[in-house]
């Protein structure tokens, strides 16, 4: 079989599992295309030595019967690997290797995955382009000099250039989705609480959440259903009755209602995205689903919520980077200027900037202004989708204002770059399920993609929507591997 | 001069024709009894060697979260409940953000709005009569690692050990006026943590440690001085020594026509003076927020009602019980109660003995005995079970109150049986009328001259003649017997 790296999870598992295809077969495949698309600086830790041997190994005594039977994947450097260096995308911690093992990434091994390396991202996931990671750009596969979004970057571009055949991103305000619709591909934001944060370099407690990121719906379904599980090293860890999402997964959704927020007509947005939204509509019409204009009220307040709400929990969240435990430290003369040097030598501009920020929101005397008013918005936000739900199943939306852009042009704009995530924050400050999935292209050919946004705990509703309306719209991306 | 009257509890300042009051508040940090810490399942034990009992949680690694111990929990429950106090059934963890060597989550995880038991009381006895001191809150936090500074020239060594370890963060309310009143304040909290089993309260190893909020204020005045407050005093000794310092520097400096600064001190034992440490503009903005890697603590009306159900009889009932059931004054009362572990002694030496006997023994040669050894009363060398042997052998007149304290010092050498002390040594009470009878003629005989004194009046001589039959004896002669038979025979 020649074109290995070109199937899907599921005809890979499928193939292995019927014994057509070996796991060093497909592992050897994906690798060697690893290898040979470094221009694209997905990687950030490569682990392909090991990856081949483990490979042999479970040919040797092949487990057929798990989910992800000798699959070979490559996982967002910012899920701790049990003894392969971790970075977040951060200098800080550009020499820490962990003794554990996240539970989304052992869910993942336990299902018979083998890790080949760790992927780029914007550093400690803060940022929409992967501009911010300490090991540079990673280029979009679609284009040269394109972004490949973030801050899952590394993720999306490896998934779309075929260097893994899936893989898993974090999601704090649209880290999975946004990138995923940058590069042609299906991105999952499960909801809070579905997959553990227990072993992920935290970005934002309230908001980070594991997802899925795959070539198709069916694909993210397998290993959504593979990371969720209930876990008792993470205190907000849902434990509600997980679905085996892939099984279940249909393509009926005949009478399913489904929502049109009027508010997410922002002021600007391309024609092209209008025009895709629109389209989506008609998609999901075809597929027998009902259309039903709803109303998120406080959608307006969700970015500037969010950039109140994540850098506080950031700015406490990166305190423990202070150079005296592990990672990386500048010498100084005392303990402060050990820290002071430690930490402005370690974390980047975007990384400074959101500590400066999250500081400034708790500290005394504006604490009530902004953070306290932020979580009071969140609450509204939140009960606009409770809202909307008494009358819809789910709610569609485009998952980006815009297609991706070009390497460096909203480096120095970062209200710019934040507007990226205009569509996807709000759904992370209700805490709700949401999917990317490509669903046209722009003038320039560029991907678009189209989110679905689900009730808490429903991600089998929105995938089964997302599974049928990826066959009415039967995209294809426009990959040339002008990079090999 | 320091003039400082001190007649009862009343603690006044005096200087020039002024007099001051003192009003002082206390934090007190005790920590939780538990095998393991507060949100990681690391070990507590006091002197391991260091960073050995560190989880990755307590270390911060990346991604590390805390899970909380319910455990934990519950020991903060239970103490809220034997102070008498709200506890609320939905309490919040917050950080609170500040860096520092020994700290590695970069905030401590603590409780600060929302505590998980709010306003209780503590009674205590004082000379002059019992005093309530409002609690204001309770609420759990975590421990911080520690710094050691003088292993090294240059470079300062961290101890994770430490690190999250559970606290109970206690708060009175400012109800207390005098040094006396923290000494009697500080052992009633433990005594209460020490009954409940919530805290072993040794302040050697750090268990029990307090910030002191200390003020002054004209006498008479409603109005609350400013405050400084000293922090991490970990003996009540030096905590009385700080706060005597602290007053008389606060009332120098009124005197003097300046103001006080409200600002953190800290206490030098070796010079016994307090310092600033830092004043209120550069107190830390500790940022504090919730913290959102931990939910909401809820405990349901069963829960609490279930730990209620595990509370023991606590000092103050007991205190009161051991008044109407066994007759004992106020006094001997709060002695026997102070310790669990005192009360539960006595409690065992009344199973079978007198107890008005018993007490006396017990807060007389007892403690005297177990004081000069310096030992505890778990480590007395004599058991309950003897003790009340020695008791009944005094009680049914087998052996003199004089000689039992001959057997008693003999059981302080170890735990024998009095019972047999007393055969081995002969030591058993004459109480045989005919052999005290002789005994009797032959000290008249021997002293006639004195015996005609007495007849013609000199009644004071009758304590002579009890002497010598008790000498001729050899203690052993039955004093209630001697005395009925010289009677007559004189």
């Amino acid at each position: 079989m020649s074109d290995i790296t070109k199937q899907s999870l599921s005809e890979l598992v499928e193939n292995i599992k019927g014994k057509k295809l070996s796991s060093s077969e497909v592992t050897k495949a994906f690798v060697e295309r690893s290898e040979k698309s470094k221009e694209l600086n997905a990687y950030i830790t490569e682990d392909y030595a090991n990856a081949l041997n483990k490979a042999k190994k479970f040919d040797e005594k092949p487990n057929l019967d798990l989910k992800l039977p000798g699959i070979p994947m490559a996982v967002k450097d910012l899920f701790c690997t049990k003894d392969l260096k971790t970075t977040a995308g951060s200098k800080i911690l550009n020499n820490f290797i962990p003794t554990y093992e996240s539970t989304v990434t052992q869910n993942i091994w336990n299902e018979g995955a083998i890790l080949m390396g760790k992927l780029n991202c914007d550093e400690f996931a803060m940022g929409s382009s992967n501009e911010t990671s300490f090991f540079g750009n990673v280029q979009n596969p679609i284009d040269k000099n394109l972004v490949p979004g973030g801050s899952s970057g590394g993720s999306s571009s490896a998934v779309a250039a075929q260097l893994t055949p899936i893989t898993i991103g974090t999601d704090t305000g649209g880290s999975i989705r946004q990138p995923a619709s940058f590069t042609g591909t299906v991105g999952l934001k499960p909801t809070y609480g579905s997959c553990s944060r227990y072993g992920i370099v935290a970005f934002a407690s309230s908001l980070d959440q594991a997802g899925p990121m795959a070539q198709n719906v069916k694909d993210c379904a397998l290993l959504q259903e593979v990371i969720s599980t209930y876990d008792e090293k993470d205190s907000t860890s849902i434990d509600f009755k997980r679905k085996e999402y892939s099984k279940e997964l249909t393509k009926d959704i005949k009478g399913k209602k489904i929502g049109i927020p009027k508010e997410y007509r922002v002021d600007g947005m391309p024609k092209e995205i209008e025009d895709l939204w629109k389209k989506g509509i008609e998609y999901a019409k075809d597929c027998g689903a009902e259309i039903i204009d709803i109303s998120l009220p406080h959608t307006n307040y969700a970015l500037p919520t969010y950039y109140i709400v994540a850098p506080a929990e950031a700015s406490s969240n990166l305190a423990r980077y202070d150079g005296v435990k592990y990672g990386f430290r500048a010498e100084g003369e005392n303990l402060i200027d050990m820290y002071e040097k430690t930490r402005s030598e370690g974390f980047g501009a975007e990384v400074q900037r959101r500590i400066m920020i999250g500081t400034y929101v708790l500290s005394s005397g504006y604490y009530d202004a902004y953070y306290l008013k932020a979580q009071k918005v969140r609450k509204l936000i939140k009960n606009d989708f409770d809202d909307a739900y008494k009358k819809v199943d789910a709610i569609l939306t485009p998952s980006t204002p815009s297609s991706a852009f070009k390497i460096g042009e909203k480096t120095n704009d970062p209200v710019s770059m934040y507007l990226n995530d205009i569509f996807t924050v709000p759904v992370n400050l209700a805490g709700l399920p949401g999917i990317s999935i490509p669903a046209g292209h722009d003038a320039k050919g560029y991907p678009l993609g189209l989110q679905i946004i689900g009730k808490a705990f429903d991600e089998q509703n929105i995938l089964n929507i997302a599974y049928a309306m990826e066959e009415k719209i039967n995209f294809k991306n426009n990959i040339t591997d002008w990079w090999i | 001069m320091d003039l400082v009257s001190k007649n009862k509890s009343e603690y006044i300042i005096n200087r020039h024709d002024n007099q001051y009051e003192v009003v002082i508040g206390l934090e007190v940090h005790a920590q939780v009894t538990s095998e393991s810490k507060l949100f990681s399942t690391s070990p507590t034990k006091f002197g391991a060697e260091p960073n050995t009992q560190v989880s990755l949680v307590d270390a911060a690694f990346p991604g590390m979260l805390p899970v909380i111990n319910e455990y934990c929990v519950k020991q903060a429950i239970k103490t809220g409940i034997g102070l008498k106090a709200k506890i609320n059934k939905r309490s919040v963890f917050d950080r609170k953000n500040y860096f520092y060597a020994d700290l590695p989550q970069g905030y401590q995880i603590s409780q600060f709005k929302d505590p998980i038991v709010g306003e209780g009381k503590i009674i205590l006895d004082m000379p002059d009569g019992q005093k309530e001191v409002g609690i204001e809150r309770l609420h759990l936090e975590q421990d911080a690692g520690k710094s050691i500074h003088d292993l090294d020239p240059k470079n300062t060594f961290v101890d994770l050990n430490r690190s999250g370890v559970a606290l109970m963060e206690i708060v009175s309310k400012p109800d207390l006026r005098s040094p006396d009143e923290v000494n009697a304040y500080i052992k009633k909290l433990r005594s209460i943590m020490r009954y409940l089993g919530t805290c072993d309260g040794n302040m050697q190893e750090g268990s029990l440690r307090a910030d002191v909020n200390v003020s002054v204020r004209k006498k008479g005045s409603k109005e609350f001085g400013t405050r400084c407050e000293i922090k991490n005093v970990n003996s009540i000794k030096f905590m009385q020594m700080a706060i005597e310092y602290e007053a008389n520097r606060q009332v120098d400096l009124i005197e003097d026509g300046q103001t006080i600064d409200q600002e953190t001190r800290l206490f030098d034992t070796k010079k016994n003076e307090t310092r600033s440490m830092r004043s209120k503009e550069d107190a830390h903005d500790y940022r504090y927020f919730p913290d959102p890697d931990l939910l909401p603590l809820e405990v349901s009306d069963d829960f609490i009602e279930n730990l209620k159900s595990e509370i023991p009889e606590l000092p103050d009932e007991k205190k009161k019980r051991f008044i109407e059931k066994f007759k004992l004054s106020p006094y001997e009362a709060n002695i026997l109660v102070s310790d669990i572990e005192t009360s539960n002694y006595f409690e065992n030496v009344i199973k079978k003995s007198d107890v008005k006997l018993a007490t006396n023994w017990i807060i007389g040669e007892l403690f005297a005995a177990l004081n000069e050894k310096n030992l505890e009363i778990t480590e007395s060398p004599i058991s309950a079970g003897n003790l009340s042997k020695l008791i009944n052998l005094i009680k049914d007149g087998t052996i003199s109150g004089k000689i039992a304290k001959t057997v008693f010092e003999q059981m302080m050498e170890g735990d024998k049986d009095p019972q047999k002390i007393v055969e081995e040594k002969g030591l058993k009470q004459e109480s045989d009328p005919k052999a005290l009878e002789a005994l009797i003629d032959k000290v008249i005989d021997d002293n006639r001259d004195k015996a005609t004194e007495y007849k013609s009046g000199k009644v004071k001589l009758f304590g002579f003649f009890v002497g010598q039959v008790m000498k001729v004896s050899g203690g052993k002669a039955n004093p209630q017997l001697v005395n009925e038979i010289l009677k007559k025979k004189l």
